[in-house]
């Protein structure tokens, strides 16, 4: 407990003292300016948009992989991993080279809104798989046989069968995934170029308000970040929680 | 069966697009005049410290964290308190917070002005923009990996062994290292690859308390940025290469322990 203080809780304590140094009215200031609100506009719009996609691409990979047999799963299964192994900085400059500037397939994305999206695809790619590839690996075959045998259609039987029981891990991985993408920063910093009002996301505003002494102000953006990925956190808990009574 | 092979086509088709083919470019592009101004551009002097300073990261954070971890996980499996809840949720925290976040967060403990930067610097002890901040800020980002992998085993497991083991006399550390130890022990493996993997690739927290200070304060992951931003393209893809490389290793290691991992 005095290990996770030490090294947690002080530092964000700090954060949070420090964002109301200009009281209510400061923090208010630092974060209604238009920079700032535009920082957190792009943050939220592009991570909604990824979640979105990964909900789809996540739960389709999954099926694929446990519900498809081909020659090389175990390396395709092992390379959903990647995102995670590797450096973000890397991530971001391994982006560019294929959808930058020099892009070999004539795809120039650099310094885009779609950049960010990119970007933050790549990162959160493993969430989503990862939390639906287990539910699916332990679904029943016999439900969606006895559907199929009276009748229904693949495409019913997906939708009433298969869909409502993956519903939770699909929710529960885009939320981490949706976590994760409002925080982001490493991947983002070399493939946006962080154009004030265009392509600046949040984490990179902070960034550079610290940079440039404004303290107080990083702090308070800080903080709105901090709140939007904690209430996050907690509505999963309370989900999974539900969830978690239900099977038993 | 049509309709499968698309999907596979599909799925296949996204990760080759979103993973394989931009990271095979770099290394094309990368090793495009041969192995030779690779090896000169991570064998600088410059270089060569980043990576020692990425691997002084790694060999003091992931220790720490692992203790750290599997006393965690024991606690909130075992013990029963008031704000055992409210220490389970604390564990994840750094999962939620944005790396530039946190490097603020440590600036404004451990600055100048910070709560502790006045009376450390009387104490000739320099945090922000010194390794000592840096590797603060690592093992503040890689904190919950090895409790988050070692709690769900731990209550797998169940108490029964170590109640045998201590009515036959056993002492407690004899029971934890000659019991529970071996049982979590791929829980903890698992976890401590996440982390290593989490120390060596951390770029945002670092980069806020580091001031990038070439040979001095600057890892791996800064000196890509860095080369880059300088028109350096070269020497960064030879540093991602040399990160790249690493993260398959990890990535290597967890496929080797995971799935033993998840049996318990």
């Amino acid at each position: 407990m005095a290990y996770v203080s030490l090294v947690a809780l002080v530092p964000l304590a700090a954060v949070v003292a420090r964002s109301t140094d200009g009281g209510l009215d400061g923090f208010w200031r630092s974060v209604a300016n238009d920079q700032a609100l535009a920082s957190l506009r792009i943050t939220l719009v592009a991570s909604l948009i990824v979640v979105a996609i990964n909900a789809l691409t996540g739960t389709l990979v999954a099926w694929v992989l446990v519900r498809d047999e081909f020659r090389g799963k175990g390396i395709v299964n092992s390379l959903i991993d990647l995102p995670f192994a590797l450096p973000t900085i890397v991530a971001g400059l391994t982006l560019l080279a294929l959808y930058g500037p020099k892009s070999p397939v004539g795809i120039d994305l650099a310094f885009s809104r779609a950049a960010i999206v990119l970007a933050l695809l790549f990162v959160t790619l493993p969430f989503v798989v990862r939390a639906v590839q287990p539910v699916l690996l332990e679904l029943d075959r016999e439900m969606e046989e006895a559907a199929e045998s009276l009748g229904a259609r693949r495409r019913t039987v997906f939708r009433r069968i298969i869909l409502p029981n993956l519903a939770p891990a699909i929710l529960a991985g885009s939320g981490l995934g949706f976590a994760r993408a409002v925080g982001e920063f490493g991947s983002l910093v070399l493939i946006t170029g962080n154009i004030p009002f265009k392509t600046e996301v949040a984490s990179v505003f902070i960034f550079s308000q610290v940079e440039s002494d404004n303290v107080t102000g990083a702090a308070a953006v800080s903080v709105v970040l901090l709140l939007v990925s904690l209430g996050l956190l907690l509505a999963i808990g309370a989900l999974s929680r539900r969830v978690g009574r239900h099977e038993v | 069966m049509r309709s499968r092979l698309a999907l596979r086509a599909l799925a296949l088709g996204y990760l080759a697009l979103l993973l394989v083919v931009p990271v095979g470019v770099v290394f094309r592009r990368a090793f495009a005049d041969g192995v030779g101004p690779v090896w000169d551009a991570v064998t600088t002097p410059e270089a060569l410290h980043a990576l020692w300073l990425t691997c002084l990261m790694v060999l003091v954070a992931v220790p720490l964290n692992t203790v750290f971890g599997v006393l965690c996980a024991l606690v909130i499996v075992r013990q029963r308190f008031r704000g055992r809840a409210l220490l389970n949720a604390l564990v994840d925290l750094p999962f939620a917070v944005s790396p530039v976040v946190v490097g603020l967060a440590l600036v404004l403990v451990y600055g100048r002005t910070g709560w502790f930067g006045g009376w450390l610097a009387d104490q000739g002890v320099q945090v922000i923009f010194s390794p000592l901040g840096m590797i603060l800020a690592t093992m503040f980002v890689s904190l919950p990996f090895v409790a988050r992998e070692v709690v769900p085993v731990l209550r797998e497991v169940g108490t029964e062994q170590e109640q045998a083991a201590e009515t036959l006399g056993a002492s407690s550390l004899q029971t934890f290292v000659r019991i529970t130890l071996p049982a979590i022990r791929w829980g903890v493996a698992y976890g401590v690859v996440l982390t290593t993997a989490r120390a060596l690739g951390e770029f945002g927290a670092v980069s806020v308390v580091s001031g990038k200070i070439a040979g001095r304060t600057e890892t791996l992951t800064l000196l890509v940025e860095d080369r880059f931003q300088g028109f350096d393209l070269r020497g960064a893809y030879a540093a991602s290469i040399v990160l790249a490389v690493l993260a398959l290793g990890t990535l290597l290691a967890m496929n080797l322990i995971g799935p033993k991992g998840e049996r318990g």
